[in-house]
């Protein structure tokens, strides 16, 4: 371990550290603008010079290796004028326009020149400016902002994984920016934004809408897709103004995926604010009590086995919960959260779970991907996969639509019969797997959510068993959900109780009357055709495809507007938290169907979220667990069977539009235009 | 003065056969194989011994930097880079070289490669040199078709390729790091040291990067031997050396000479003297345009060699010699080379891609006048905060020339910014 003398005191740094992390250790402030620790280091800004001994010049730290003996100078004149003279130049051809500036509060430069700077300008001459660059819809560019940190760059290149960004022209010259001008392609990119040490690349839909300082901002969890990304949500009364990635090194280190950043305008429109009834045919405005009484009055005489409830992708784990103990107490056992028609089971946890872990990912050393696109199903997960890859010695196989998923990969074929193959140990990736000390595998619901998935899903316990994936200490196989609410249904037993109907055995039951009342908890990704004549109920919080078809619209609350707990796919428990309130008469799920119960005459038990919660804990214990992820017992699971010989199909069309509120979302709106290429090629005259 | 026994360069001029038979008519290629032969150690040790100091301006040991390499080829080969992109300004020796002595070059490449344990050679050559291109090339397939390179080159045992690739006209990929990324086909951008290319250098790989005339000269070492070498010129500033002069001379010319010798005997006995006679002198840039300049009253004594030039507050640099007669408006000629600078930074790192251009621009306003005599004082801290702080030395480069003319030519730029006030004045009144 190198020991380094730093202003004086010693300092004992892991190998392989740099002068800076080891300043950082020491509890110095180094000021830097190209430094990222997430990226490669480039050492351009040169902000970060100090003084070392036997250096003739002032080095750069933080691509300086601390090495033993060092002797290291942080605050002599020298770094002082080094640093003083460094910023100066940073600033003679930065506009000084910070008070139309989106950065502005939030801004390394601002911050630092205040630190470093000199109070004045000395420069006369004139100043450079650039044009503006198209990024696409997200990103906002001023680029005559751009301090040239590389920062971005570097990003796309190595994590989001798609080389679009570089530097054009020398000198004053230089320009970033993506060669021939394109929107740029990676689910990624706003991550870009949070590096960007100005204000040249901001966030196009936040453009000019709030000041940093003027905002709530509340820690919480995006539930937009499975991987439960840590964020800070940021409001200004009762709405959302934006999303930023929270640190959470376990789960999405610090990015997270466009969708979750900017789908949030989808808040916004097509809320349910208040309960509807259907009159005549019509939807009509009501009150609660109005809804409820509809409801009650349908209910009557209508046996347990009549009544059915699905669960949909964005529903808390604490909703969930109370309508399963209502399902119970009403007798029926007709109840599914696999609106997908996921064929998982309940009997083994480890069996719908993403057993290594996002972090664990790093420790392996081969993957099968099993219809799974882990590009579009969670972008944050792919980009650790990337990680992965990146360090080198990690083969990944991949069954199912060929795709660019940043990373280099054999594709083994689509559809089930290669998991026969691999599962009997033949073919060259079965071998891969086999000598791998690690190998992993990742079920997507492409595999999954078909009428032989129970069969891929036995297969992929054979696989894993075969290649060595289940060992002391690792565990390879995994599900990747695509949907906040799964993990936290099938732990809470959200699935046909005896002689239940799952999805299927409700839509044909609606379909043939034998399900007479549906209860569609956020329930949207069903075929509403199926339904038949049942009376649907819907609750929730956006007027989607359910909202159109239901006979008694419940409003609810969204993620943003309600502490809820979320199990991601791996399975660890975390709880939102309320940014804001649902908007109008919409209430908190759970006490709605607490309230229903009443109505219903089958008064759930509990007052308060924390008792709720408690029931929860009772239920599964993993929920008294939070933020952590405890190893799931392997067993058995999945049902061997013939499989039908169709292609695995990604159970994502259009990443930008998955869900309820980023369909709403304008933003998703105008990614989806410009990925589709619909955008293109407009002119004014056009509609 | 260089005896003639002691040249190296018989062909510089090119006005003998250029051909592999005229090359060896002059002794080149003569016992390459028993040179090889003798060991990468007595190679290194020889070159080291003979005092060669890299000809591309910085002065550094060759035989020095050799040893750098990793002693074994481990699984990554390594590589010799040949700098042929000679971009300084004032600077036109290596273009001699390429044209009119290849085979020195490519004999010194082999020798050189073979020390190293490189059996790959790079060399990038300035695009603007295109008849010198197809030059070296003729050389190159003389020397295959020989047996002189290519598999178990001269019978040695060693193999050796060598492999000519054309820059597009960047000053910065003069620098070994930015031509290293150049030749990998990346944007041209000096790479942070450490790691040195001794250890991650072309691809990764241990490399090598050396200028044509100090590669050039190695055959002759190694054949008359270091003693020889290194009793030419003066302690620590060894053997012989090609000057380049250019500016108010009677008879530019490049010219090989020993090192030490001094200013006035170079300029008079080769460039034919200072136009209008050695009292006519203004100024000298000694080592191409990013040495600070030299007044006259230091010309008068200065010696060429390393140590000397750095005595002198400048720098031998690549031995280009700019001079400058009484005619030459010195604040002009300098905010030209800031011009260049200016156009020629990458762009990568904040002091140079920045100061670059306030040096221009500040520059520019002083040729005409129009500033303050404080302003002198500005620019001359703004090239400190430049000088010392980039990733490459462009950045001092830079500042340099600009220190040189405010150190020496301070009442010049004060004239003028006076004189312009008067003026200013004048109309005003």
């Amino acid at each position: 371990m190198p020991k380094l003398t730093i202003d004086g005191m010693e300092v004992e740094v892991e190998p392989g550290m740099t002068v800076l992390q080891a300043c950082e250790a020491a509890g110095i402030e180094i000021p830097r603008f190209c430094y990222h620790e997430r990226l490669s280091i480039s050492g351009n800004c040169r902000m970060c010079l100090v003084e070392m001994e036997r250096a003739p010049k002032p080095i750069a730290s933080c691509a300086m290796p601390a090495a033993d003996g060092m002797v290291v100078r942080t605050n002599t004149p020298t770094v002082q004028k080094a640093r003083k003279g460094v910023m100066e130049f940073l600033l003679v051809n930065h506009p000084l326009d910070c008070p139309i500036c989106d950065q502005g509060g939030e801004c390394d430069l601002q911050d630092q020149a205040m630190g470093y700077g000199h109070d004045r300008s000395r420069y006369h001459e004139n100043k450079r400016a650039v044009k503006d660059k198209y990024l696409g819809p997200l990103i906002r560019t001023v680029m005559t902002r751009c301090i040239h940190c590389t920062r971005c760059i570097r990003f796309a290149t190595e994590i989001a994984g798609v080389p679009e960004l570089g530097a054009t022209g020398r000198g004053e010259h230089m320009e970033i920016g993506t060669y021939v001008e394109k929107a740029l392609t990676s689910e990624l990119s706003g991550n870009m934004i949070d590096l960007c040490p100005v204000g040249a690349l901001t966030s196009a839909p936040y453009a000019f809408t709030a000041r940093p300082w003027e905002l709530n901002k509340t820690e919480t969890i995006d539930a937009l897709d499975a991987v439960g990304c840590n964020i800070r949500v940021d409001t200004r009364g009762a709405e959302v103004m934006r999303v930023l990635p929270r640190l959470n090194e376990d789960v999405n280190e610090e990015w997270i995926s466009d969708k979750t950043r900017f789908a949030i305008d989808g808040l916004k429109f097509q809320r349910l604010d208040r309960p509807y009834v259907r009159r005549d045919g019509k939807l009509t405005e009501a009150t609660w009590d109005e809804a409820f009484a509809a409801i009650s009055e349908m209910m009557q005489g209508i046996g347990g086995s009549e009544v059915a409830a699905l669960a949909g992708d964005l529903v808390c784990a604490e909703s969930m919960m109370a309508l399963k103990d209502l399902m119970v107490a009403l007798g029926s056992p007709n109840l599914d959260c696999r609106q997908d028609g996921a064929k998982l089971e309940t009997g083994c946890r480890a069996g719908y779970l993403f057993n290594t872990t996002i972090a664990g990912i790093e420790d392996a050393d081969a993957c099968l991907l099993i219809g799974a696109n882990p590009r579009l199903e969670a972008p944050v997960i792919n980009a650790r996969l990337r990680k992965r890859w990146l360090m080198g010695g990690f083969p990944v196989g991949l069954i199912g639509p060929e795709a660019d998923l940043t990373y280099d990969h054999r594709h083994l074929g689509n559809g089930p019969d290669v998991l026969g193959e691999i599962a009997r140990g033949e073919g060259e990736f079965a071998k891969v797997l086999m000598d791998a000390a690690h190998p992993m595998l990742i079920a997507g619901q492409g595999a999954l959510a078909r009428s032989d998935g129970a069969a891929i899903l036995a297969a992929a316990r054979a696989i894993a068993e075969k290649t060595g994936m289940v060992a002391e200490g690792w565990n390879g196989f995994n599900v990747l959900h695509t949907a906040a609410a799964r993990t936290g249904g099938l732990d809470l037993g959200f699935v046909p109780g005896n002689g239940g109907r799952d999805r299927d055995g409700i839509l044909d039951g609606a379909a043939s009357g034998a399900v007479q009342v549906v209860y569609l908890l956020g329930a949207d990704e069903i075929d509403m055709g199926r339904l038949g004549d049942a009376f649907v109920i819907y609750q929730g919080h956006h007027g989607d495809a359910g909202a159109h078809r239901a006979d008694v619209i419940l409003p609810g609350a969204a993620y943003t507007e309600k502490n809820a707990a979320y199990v991601n796919t791996e399975g660890r428990v975390q709880w939102t938290r309320r940014a804001t309130y649902p908007p109008g008469e919409a209430k908190d799920d759970w006490a709605i169907l607490r309230a229903l119960s009443e109505v219903l005459g089958k008064t759930l038990p509990y007052n308060t979220l924390e008792d709720l919660d408690a029931r929860m804990g009772e239920a599964n214990p993993a929920f008294n667990q939070p933020d952590t992820v405890e190893p799931a017992a392997w067993g058995a699971f999945g049902k061997e069977g013939a499989f039908d010989g169709a292609p695995f199909v990604s159970p994502i069309g259009n990443f930008y539009m998955t869900d309820p509120i980023s369909r709403a979302s304008v933003t998703m709106a105008e990614c989806t235009a410009v990925v589709s290429g619909s955008g293109e090629g407009k002119t004014g005259t056009h509609g | 003065m260089l005896k003639e026994e002691n040249r190296i360069f018989h062909n510089i001029h090119g006005f003998k056969d250029l051909s592999l038979a005229g090359a060896r008519s002059r002794g080149d290629w003569d016992g390459t194989k028993e040179l090889i032969q003798k060991g990468r150690e007595w190679l290194i040790e020889e070159v080291k011994n003979s005092g060669l100091r890299g000809r591309g301006g910085a002065g550094f040991s060759t035989g020095m930097k050799w040893s750098f390499m990793p002693k074994e080829v481990g699984d990554r080969p390594h590589y010799l880079v040949v700098n042929a992109d000679e971009g300084e300004p004032g600077t036109c020796k290596d273009r001699e070289i390429l044209r009119h002595e290849p085979h020195k070059l490519l004999e010194g490449s082999l020798l050189a490669g073979a020390a190293m344990g490189a059996n790959a050679a790079y060399c990038y050559v300035r695009g603007e040199f295109y008849r010198e291109t197809e030059a070296l090339q003729r050389a190159v397939d003389e020397a295959r078709d020989a047996g002189l390179i290519g598999k178990n080159a001269c019978g040695s045992g060693w193999d050796f390729e060598f492999h000519l690739h054309r820059g597009a006209g960047a000053y910065i990929c003069g620098e070994e790091s930015a031509l290293i990324e150049s030749l990998e086909g990346k944007k041209g951008q000096p790479r942070m040291k450490p790691p040195f290319p001794a250890n991650v250098g072309l691809y990764g790989c241990p490399t090598t990067v050396n200028n044509v005339e100090s590669i050039a000269v190695v055959p002759d070492i190694l054949r008359r031997g270091a003693g020889w070498f290194a009793s030419l010129g003066k302690p620590n500033n060894t053997g012989t050396k090609l000057f380049a002069i250019s500016g108010h001379v009677e008879t530019p010319c490049v010219v090989e000479e020993e090192m030490g010798i001094t200013l006035r005997e170079l300029v008079d006995k080769h460039g034919g003297g200072v136009r209008g006679g050695w009292d006519n002198l203004l100024a000298v840039i000694p080592g191409g345009s990013s040495v600070p300049v030299v007044p006259k009253s230091l010309c008068d004594t200065l010696c060429m060699d390393f140590d000397s030039c750095r005595d002198a507050q400048s720098g031998l640099g690549t031995a280009a010699v700019i001079v400058m007669d009484n005619s030459t408006d010195i604040v002009a000629g300098i905010a030209r080379l800031s011009r260049f600078y200016m156009h020629e930074s990458c762009g990568q790192c904040t002091p140079c891609r920045e100061g670059t251009g306030w040096m221009s621009r500040m520059m520019e306003r002083m040729v005409t006048g129009s500033a303050s005599i404080e302003e002198i004082d500005l620019l001359e801290e703004i090239t400190r905060q430049v000088e010392g702080h980039t990733i490459c030395a462009l950045g001092d480069a830079a500042a340099w020339p600009i220190q040189g003319l405010i150190r020496h030519f301070r009442p010049v730029m004060e004239k003028r910014i006076n004189d312009y006030q008067a003026t200013r004045n004048e109309q005003a009144a």
